[in-house]
């Protein structure tokens, strides 16, 4: 049932995945990108991760991906031109691809030691007290820089958004 | 990878070997596509990408660290988006293109 799930929501990330890549329009990849996060969520789950498939959906496809909607209608973004690409390119890109994916496969089922397969339910401290103990005890520091980051991005933005630049 | 009937549970490699994949993806969206959101979007399939990777090593090594980084990817992200998307709105209406390849001032 595990591996079903697995190969469901792999299936959707990477077609998705594709599909993000070779849209011409922003909405199409917008969409596609949406998709790929749902899978992803999904997959959190099944590593244990709730707390962080919550986020990731209410955070990523949630807020973040609304952002990117909104400037697409802002800017009325239309179809990209048509790229041109050369004969080599057209006809080895492909093989190629596929060949560094299949490569790429290849040693990381080699240099990763035998491990127990994944199961769901096996990883219990992904709850959100858990990450919350460890965010306000051993990752303080990094909790609080961020915050400041935060607040130095949204100057930006504001100071980005109203002026201006030449 | 061992082919035949489906185990009933995967190896976390697997979920690596999906992660990499998508990582490729976001590289190969980020270098063709010419289209400056799309571009921008190509970024974050490479964030989630890496934010999987997190998720399983976490998952591997029975700790809760990665789910703790992969947090701080997704805080970063939205910092990042908000930032970069107000650069897109000033590069369009200075320049009325979404084109990459029309915004070469600094190339000459």
């Amino acid at each position: 049932m595990d591996a079903l799930l697995f190969m469901i929501f792999a299936a959707i990330a990477v077609i998705c995945g594709i599909n993000l890549v070779v849209q011409t329009h922003p909405i199409s990849s917008a969409l596609s990108l949406v998709g790929v996060m749902g899978a992803l969520a999904a997959l959190y789950l099944l590593l244990g991760g709730e707390f962080i498939a919550a986020a990731q959906l209410v955070v990523y496809a949630g807020a973040i991906m609304v952002l990117f909607v909104f400037v697409i209608m802002l800017l009325n973004a239309g179809t990209e031109k048509k790229l041109t690409v050369r004969p080599l390119g057209k006809y080895l890109g492909a093989p190629l691809l596929l060949l560094f994916f299949g490569m790429m496969a290849y040693l990381i089922q080699r240099i990763l030691p035998e491990s127990s397969p994944v199961v769901f339910g096996a990883f219990q401290s992904g709850t959100a007290a858990e990450i919350g103990k460890s965010l306000f005890t051993v990752y303080l520091l990094p909790f609080e820089v961020t915050s400041v980051l935060i607040l130095i991005a949204i100057l930006g933005a504001i100071v980005l958004a109203r002026k201006e630049v030449d | 990878m061992p082919l035949g009937p489906l185990p009933a549970a995967v190896p976390p490699s697997w979920y690596l070997t999906l992660s990499a994949i998508l990582f490729a993806l976001g590289v190969l969206g980020f270098l063709l596509r010419r289209n400056i959101i799309t571009v921008f979007m190509s970024i974050e399939l490479m964030l989630n990408a890496v934010n999987l990777s997190f998720i399983t090593f976490s998952y591997m090594l029975k700790r809760v660290d990665g789910h703790i980084f992969s947090f701080f990817v997704m805080v970063v992200a939205a910092a990042e988006a908000a930032v970069g998307l107000a650069i897109i709105l000033t590069v369009f209406k200075n320049r009325q293109t979404l084109e990459i390849d029309e915004v070469s001032t600094l190339k000459n």
